[in-house]
């Protein structure tokens, strides 16, 4: 039996990047905000200091910073005629957990979605005829425009002190920017980090085929910054521990490094560290959210009364608690009918090896940060005429090679022997004259029918909830982007007087233990339209409005980027809309 | 905001302390919040408030003294436990003269000589301010000394050799800021209780004074100009220390840090100002130097420095300005004993977070990871390449482990 709490006016399920968002502009509105976090408190300099966190064995390989699948976990299956088994270890993507949630281990890539892809249903429509999309493919407009959370992503930009390069600056075209991004209302608060060798050998090679390359827009920061909150962030090393790892010199932007000391500091802000929530309570009619109710580390169980409930947790996790405590309609795929699970999406990501002659290039690959980068946006989104190519999406390509890691860095060209003496020569050989960008073709999936999540009928977790079930493959739109794209991005490296150039293209059947990225996007997402949405434009909830709904399950879609970016404008956007008006006016936002 | 509920917390009290034996009017307002300013100017929360206690000055922390640990007393307003029956004569005598009620001694761990500075309307401030704060009933058994100092008789000899009772007279050839500074200084912020060095029996070395003493593992950094480790410290570096915690060369950890959290990043930008103003003014002794180093030691600490420091300080030592400390003017690096340098090293350390700097940087630990030797190569590198103090040897980081194995 679950012993109550005194109620407080807010309680917010997860505090990684939106929980502290939505925290910290909830207790500056002067509302009492507790945070019930499933994983453990994380500090930098004892968590993740420089002199134990480059640790690939611990970190990369064994996912120190990730959910442990014994806690709980999901089950997989790519087919709807297919049963679903539970998974024992992280693959395609990795469930964080703890206090800064994924922006601890992110490499901080920190881009902004295209104009149209916000309206991209219209946008093909018109550009293409709604002929032209796949039957099956069940993509949505968001219900918000680029325009309408442009404010926001600044105001995350500002937090993280990202360091880029405007390309395009209300309407005006920066030269060495991004010439395809959505205009900015100002440049980005700290220049664009310094590219190694091969990032701008790339950049050249890139502009002589005509492309217009530009840094990576990156939360690894090229110089000492502080934030708006008197939050300061020092400048980047390079030391190629990024994605998998915490920051122990503060120059990643995290929760930790941006937002979490000034949070701490409101006197209405608590929080629970190793707690998880494992219902949303609502009341008689099914309608109001009355609290939460939690497990704490020794097994008590607690109910926390609340007004206001935010549902920050990782995309997985906020579709299954929505299922589990009967909130919004499942979806049902057979039906085309529900909205919870529903346009559940993940990413199209493939890279290409290159072998460069040794002696000649050399690159020290290990000179690298996580958000490291020159890139090229001809190809994503609807930036260029998909007519003649038969599918729609697209990606960002570039030199993103974000480290030299001893036990991962090993590429070695085809023919070479698995193991043994020729191996390892062969490592040697080409260890500083081979390129292994990780997410070199960053593509975009768009949601489909039979792509989505619900509760599984068999396995269960620790309470004895049912886990939640993922059905996902790759569509043929996906494949033909990505063998498209792949191809375009070897070019690339040939150019740059590769000797040698071997594609990996993404092929089917999605496979779970492969990684990809951790971009899981949907099943809980926004929209215009009740019946085909789980939240309104504000992530407002439709069923329960005093239930928010944060992150990347509201994406109807994924796009051809890094979703933080647009997850924590969208959040700072929602904020906005519970100050000032849900609070003037507690009840549903949109008359829908 | 902050006045409403100072103002909501002394009609509370009001109900809970009629009857005690004061003077000063609860409805005094410009008294009590004059007395709210001088409290935290003197930092009476530090030893009188169980860090993170939610009873204010109820007494009942520690006071590690070089000759045994005393217990603070509870300054709360409650009758049978506190100082709810004292007359303000009896409060003035406790905080100017070092005398408890019924004439005993108190211990110089309470700063009094430093207090006598203040004025007695001053003191009748902080008394009418502590009138307000709530009552708790807190008994505290404050004396832990061995013998001989348990004996507060024994009190009698040391005033009399280091006790100059007497308020502060403002020089009037120095400007108003600095007489304020000096005031404060040398009064209600009792630096010198840290700062100065101490003889045998733990009173003042008056000549050296600000020149810097170790206590509590800590280094009380020389906080004069000139020479010292200060000495590129301007007025404003100062003023920006002691209200955020944080500068371009140094940031505050330890001891400091409660001094900045409960004191000094409370006071106004004016205060901490002149506070600077007059420890700019007071010119120290040259630092001794660095001495013979062995260049194997520095070649070794300089490679450690280079693996593990670096990413933060740079390679260069400079850090980043109010994030990482700048190795070559951070006065604990700098002055001629390495306490603070081997605690920092060995255990690391949190420093200060406050409302203009909330960042609080940590340092990291490093003694589980580095042996005696290279903890002292590398503090001998950092102290010798950047601020040309003191070689470490690895038995004082021996002893210094030893220490902290004891307090951990």
């Amino acid at each position: 039996m679950a012993r109550k709490l005194p109620a407080k006016d807010v309680a917010i399920i997860g505090l990684g990047w939106t929980g502290s968002i939505m925290a910290y502009e909830l207790a500056d509105a002067g509302l009492e905000v507790i945070a019930i976090e499933r994983g453990p408190w994380r500090n930098t300099p004892t968590d993740f200091p420089p002199n134990f966190a480059p640790d690939e064995l611990r970190y990369r390989i064994r996912h120190e910073l990730f959910l442990r699948p014994e806690q709980t976990t999901f089950t997989f299956r790519n087919k709807m005629d297919q049963t679903a088994l539970p998974i024992r270890t992280w693959g395609a993507f990795m469930p964080p957990n703890g206090v800064g949630g994924g922006g601890v281990h992110w490499n901080a890539e920190t881009w902004r979605f295209l104009p149209s892809d916000f309206v991209l249903r219209t946008h093909l429509t018109q550009r293409y005829g709604a002929g032209f999309l796949p039957e099956d493919m069940t993509i949505q407009d968001w219900g918000v425009t680029y325009d309408e959370i442009e404010p926001y992503y600044d105001r995350f930009e500002y937090l993280c002190g990202t360091s880029g390069q405007a390309g395009n600056i209300k309407g005006k075209i920066i030269d060495g920017g991004n010439p395809f991004e959505g205009p900015r209302s100002r440049p980005y608060p700290t220049p664009p980090q310094d590219q190694p060798f091969s990032h701008t050998l790339f950049a050249k090679a890139a502009r002589d085929l005509g492309y217009k390359p530009f840094p990576q827009p990156s939360g690894n920061l090229s110089r000492p910054y502080q934030n708006p909150l008197g939050v300061r962030l020092g400048p980047c090393t390079f030391c190629g521990f990024c994605e998998w790892f915490g920051c122990g010199n503060y120059s990643k932007a995290s929760p930790q490094t941006t937002i979490l000391p000034a949070l701490l500091r409101k006197p209405t802000f608590s929080a629970r560290d190793n707690s998880e929530v494992t219902r949303i309570n609502l009341d008689g009619t099914g309608k109001r959210a009355t609290g939460v109710t939690f497990v704490d580390a020794e097994g008590n169980e607690w109910e926390q009364p609340a007004d206001l409930v935010i549902l920050s947790a990782y995309t997985i996790f906020n579709v299954q608690l929505l299922l589990l405590s009967g909130i919004g309609k499942p979806y049902d795929p057979v039906a085309n009918a529900g909205v919870i699970g529903r346009n559940f999406s993940h990413q199209t990501i493939s890279s290409v090896d290159s072998f460069f002659e040794p002696g000649k290039f050399i690159f020290n690959p290990f000179i690298a940060s996580g958000a490291i980068g020159m890139c090229i946006d001809e190809f994503n989104g609807d930036n260029f005429d998909h007519g003649p190519h038969g599918f729609v999406g697209g990606a960002y390509m570039g030199q993103v090679q974000t480290n030299g890691r001893p036990i991962e860095t090993t590429p070695v060209p085809p023919g070479t022997p698995r193991w043994g003496a020729a191996w390892k020569k062969a490592v040697k050989e080409n260890y500083l004259s081979a390129l292994k960008p990780g997410t070199g073709v960053h593509g975009s999936m768009y949601s489909y029918r039979d792509v989505y999540m619900d509760l599984d009928p068999t396995y269960k977790d620790r309470f004895g909830r049912p886990l939640a079930r993922i059905t996902m493959d790759f569509h043929d739109n996906e494949i033909k982007q990505n063998a498209f794209l792949t191809d375009k991005f070897a070019e690339i490296f040939q150019a740059m007087g590769a000797k040698q150039v071997v594609k990996h293209y993404r092929k089917g059947p999605y496979d779970v233990t492969q990684y990809q990225t951790t971009h899981l996007c949907g099943g809980a997402i926004m929209g215009t339209d009740r019946n085909t949405s789980a939240i309104n434009r504000y992530l407002q909830c439709w069923d329960v409005p005093n239930l928010f709904v944060t992150g990347a399950s509201g994406f109807p879609q994924n796009a051809g980027y890094n979703p933080t970016g647009t997850l924590a404008a969208l959040a700072f956007w929602a904020a906005n809309a519970i100050r000032t008006h849900y609070l003037k006016n507690p009840g549903q936002l949109i008359n829908a | 905001m902050r006045k409403r509920s100072t103002i909501a917390i002394a009609l509370l009290a009001l109900t809970a302390s009629v009857g005690a034996s004061r003077s000063a009017g609860l409805q005094d307002f410009a008294e009590i919040e004059r007395g709210r300013y001088l409290a935290n100017a003197a930092d009476c929360a530090s030893c009188h408030t169980v860090p993170g206690s939610n009873q204010p000055f109820a007494g009942g922390r520690p006071i590690e003294t070089p000759f045994g640990n005393l217990v603070s007393p509870n300054i709360t307003p409650d009758r049978d436990t506190g100082i709810g029956t004292w007359t303000d004569e009896e409060f003035d005598a406790a905080v100017r003269a070092g005398r408890q009620r019924g004439g005993a001694r108190l211990y110089p761990a309470m700063p009094f000589p430093y207090y006598s500075r203040m004025s007695r309307e001053d003191v009748k401030a902080i008394r009418a301010y502590l009138s307000t704060v709530p009552p708790v009933h807190n008994a505290v058994m404050s004396d832990a000394l061995p013998f001989p100092f348990n004996l507060r008789s024994s009190m009698i000899v040391w005033d009399r050799l280091y006790f100059k009772p007497g308020e502060f007279h403002p020089d009037p050839s120095k400007s108003a800021e600095w007489n304020r500074g000096a005031y404060l200084v040398e009064g209600p912020a009792h630096c010198g209780a840290c700062h100065t060095p101490k003889t045998l029996l733990g009173g003042d070395k008056k000549s050296d004074a600000l020149r810097g003493y170790t206590l509590q593992g800590w280094v009380a950094p020389d906080i004069t100009s000139g020479q010292g480790p200060l000495g590129n410290w301007s007025v404003d570096d100062i003023a920006e220390y002691l209200k955020t915690g944080h500068n371009k060369y140094a940031a505050a950890a330890g001891l400091m840090a409660e001094v900045v959290q409960l004191s000094t990043s409370n006071m106004t930008d004016e205060d901490v100002r002149a506070m600077a103003v007059y420890l700019k003014d007071i010119q120290g002794a040259a630092s001794p130097g660095p001495g013979s180093v062995d260049q194997n030691v520095l070649t070794a600490g300089g490679a450690i420095f280079q693996d593990l420091c670096a990413a933060c300080h740079r390679q260069d030592g400079q850090g980043i300005p109010n994030l990482f400390p700048r190795l070559s003017d951070a006065a604990t690096v700098a002055t001629p004993d390495p306490t603070t340098v081997l605690r920092v090293i060995l255990q690391g350390t949190p420093t200060v977070a406050t409302d203009r700097e909330p960042t609080g940087p940590g340092m990291p630990a490093f003694g589980w990871q580095l042996d005696d030797e290279q903890v002292a190569a590398v503090a001998t590198y950092v102290r010798n390449h950047f601020a040309h103090a003191p070689a470490v040897t690895a038995e004082q980081v021996h002893r210094m482990r030893a220490t902290l194995a004891k307090t951990e």
